[in-house]
């Protein structure tokens, strides 16, 4: 008996040793794709970390030369000149101008185009609504720059405006906010659906019509996520490059006055590129410092309008 | 009392039947004006489509897809444009598409909920909402200046990568996360391993929503031209880059990425910021090249995700 278990075990010990093998190496090359996997994830991370560093590590450079409290309350941008002067104002406020109409553009018409949606519009109507808003986001805005400058303002210097110069802030702000009403639409659609039904439910037994339940349960509730929705969007129009570049000129000065031509933070950026550089010369850190204030601008308004996303999502 | 109120109108009632009337008419109101602002949003988008048709269609020929850009606006022509174009996606897609896909397989598969899946989970959060410019910025310090790879096709497709990486990481892990549990514990039950399962099951049934968002992607990358202009994309290239097939051994060249290069975006930036009324006609015509290609992919990619839609029932 026990000579013939031996044996077995014996007999057995060949196979269970190579599968015990065989396993160990499924677990290593499992090991290493979950480790291939997690480099991949933190692709984003190292993203994020050299953006900031390379942003900052040439800004430095940039603010040993020019003083941080002259960039930050100088009214003249004058980096390529023999005698450059660097106040960031002129940049800054052409990018709040710009955003500004643009807001007031996309605000209301997509804020009115979500509730439509949520609320009005048959089924039929969002199958083909949707796509439709979609396809407009997905236009190059280099296309939106074309039609700014050589149709839309000729456009209004023809009919409403015909004071209106070539290049002004007025006409690419009225098409980067048609091109966020998308947007805007879509994620104040996703707030208001996200309002449960029993809420309007509750409305209509009062007796309540549709717009009535839409204004005064709807949007009430979904508010968070309504102006969440507007905080990225502005900060979608303030990165906005190529439509401003094209439609806005390329001056840089210090005015609100959506008729003037001036240069935006990205539109700087862009112009001051297509030159030849020397890296390491003033001008060329200056894109730099340029685009560390603009990431930070719409960093602030991603961070919020990120957390008012997660408000609303917690709420319902 | 009761029988004669009928023919004596309540004030009430009739106050409270034009309520409801005007609240009707309201509502009808507020409802063609949610009409009326779609229709002019769309108005816009074909205004927009037919001003460069109108404008460039008289540019649209053959000779203007085969010829390079030149000095003379009527021999000017999209051709290193549109093949510059070409291999930037292709370095693109090849780096986006593992990268993003992997990224997506880990934080649904993979990780469990800890540090370090938040972190990857805000950056990629955070990574969409960057500026486009700002990846050119990115790419003109990290790729160009740091790693040297110069002006070339690499850093562009490296840059462009990196901008799309949010819409690919986002679409796939929502792709992934249709796919049921009883799925894996399926392959599981069989004695699949993970990556097995992963392999064999997983990918295969989500290719359509993952295809969609690499669609998508793509097409958003092929119109990008903010943040190719701050990494140096040259606007005049009168050579194509060296072919990635050749006839003889060993058929595949690499020597392409390192060249330098213009797309169709560039292009059209050069013509339209010309006074020359010549050059914004080319600018139109390559406009209405560049927008019906990312119509074509969004509506391709619209149509996968209904078709995908439409077809999985667990």
């Amino acid at each position: 008996m026990s000579q013939s278990a031996a044996i077995a075990s014996v007999a057995v010990a060949g196979p269970v040793a190579e599968s015990l093998d065989h396993k160990r190496g499924r677990i290593l090359k499992e090991r290493l794709i979950e480790f291939i996997l997690m480099m991949a994830g933190l692709v984003a991370v190292f993203t994020t970390i050299a953006i900031t560093v390379i942003l900052v590590y040439e800004s430095i450079g940039f603010f040993q030369l020019v003083s941080v409290w002259d960039f930050l309350t100088g009214t003249v941008w004058t980096p390529l000149f023999a005698n450059p002067s660097f106040g960031v104002l002129p940049l800054v406020s052409a990018t709040l101008t710009v955003t500004f109409i643009a807001l007031l553009v996309a605000v209301p018409m997509g804020t009115i185009i979500a509730i439509y949606l949520s609320e009005f519009a048959p089924h039929k109507a969002r199958e083909v609504i949707k796509p439709a808003l979609e396809l407009i986001s997905a236009v190059p805005t280099i296309v939106f720059g074309y039609f700014a400058l050589l149709f839309v303002t000729p456009l209004l210097q023809a009919t409403i405006l015909p004071g209106l110069p070539g290049f002004n802030m007025l006409v690419p702000g009225i098409v980067v906010g048609v091109a966020t009403i998308p947007t805007i639409a879509s994620l104040s659609e996703d707030a208001m659906r996200a309002v449960p039904m029993s809420m309007r439910e509750g409305a209509y037994a009062v007796g309540s019509n549709k717009l009535q339940v839409a204004l005064r349960i709807v949007m009430p509730a979904a508010v968070s996520g309504v102006v969440a929705a507007y905080v990225l969007a502005a900060a979608r129009a303030i990165g906005e490059t190529m439509v401003v570049a094209i439609a806005a000129g390329q001056n840089t000065s210090f005015t609100f006055n959506p008729m003037d031509a001036a240069a935006t933070l990205t539109a700087y950026i862009a112009q001051v590129s297509l030159g030849d550089l020397d890296h390491g010369s003033v001008a060329y850190r200056s894109i730099f410092a340029a685009g560390l204030i603009l990431l930070v601008m719409t960093l602030v308004l991603n961070v919020a309008g990120h957390f008012l996303r997660r408000r609303f999502r917690k709420a319902y | 009392m009761n029988a004669v109120a009928p023919t004596v109108p309540d004030p009430r009632v009739s106050e409270i039947r034009s309520l409801i009337a005007s609240g009707k008419r309201n509502q009808v109101v507020f409802a063609a004006a949610g009409v009326l602002c779609t229709a002019f949003a769309v108005l816009v988008l074909i205004a927009a489509f037919l001003d460069l048709l109108i404008d460039g269609a008289p540019r649209l020929s053959w000779n203007f897809l085969t010829s390079f850009p030149s000095r003379r606006a009527s021999e000017a022509g999209i051709l290193s444009a549109w093949v510059g174009s070409a291999m930037v996606m292709l370095v693109t897609m090849f780096s986006a598409v593992p990268i993003g896909v992997g990224a997506a397989v880990y934080l649904e598969e993979y990780a469990k909920k800890h540090f370090l899946t938040d972190l990857i989970e805000i950056n990629v959060t955070n990574l969409a909402g960057v500026p486009s410019i700002v990846y050119g910025l990115l790419a003109l310090g990290l790729f160009v200046q740091l790693f040297g790879f110069g002006e070339t096709v690499l850093t562009a497709g490296l840059a462009l990568a990196l901008l799309i990486l949010p819409i690919v990481i986002v679409s796939s892990r929502e792709a992934l996360r249709t796919v049921p549990g009883h799925i894996r514990e399926a392959a599981y039950a069989m004695g699949a391993t993970r990556w097995q399962m992963i392999s064999d099951h997983l990918l295969p049934y989500s290719r359509g929503g993952i295809l969609t968002g690499i669609i998508l992607g793509m097409a958003e990358a092929i119109g990008q031209t903010a943040p190719l202009i701050t990494i140096g994309a040259l606007t005049f290239i009168a050579f194509l880059p060296p072919p990635p097939v050749s006839g003889e051994f060993p058929f595949l060249n690499f020597s392409w990425v390192m060249s330098e290069f213009t797309v169709l975006p560039i292009q059209m930036y050069n013509w339209v910021s010309r006074p020359d009324k010549a050059f914004q006609l080319n600018a139109a015509a390559a406009g209405v090249v560049l927008l019906a290609m990312t119509l074509v992919m969004n509506g391709f990619a619209i149509y996968l995700r209904y078709q995908v839609r439409k077809k999985i029932k667990w």
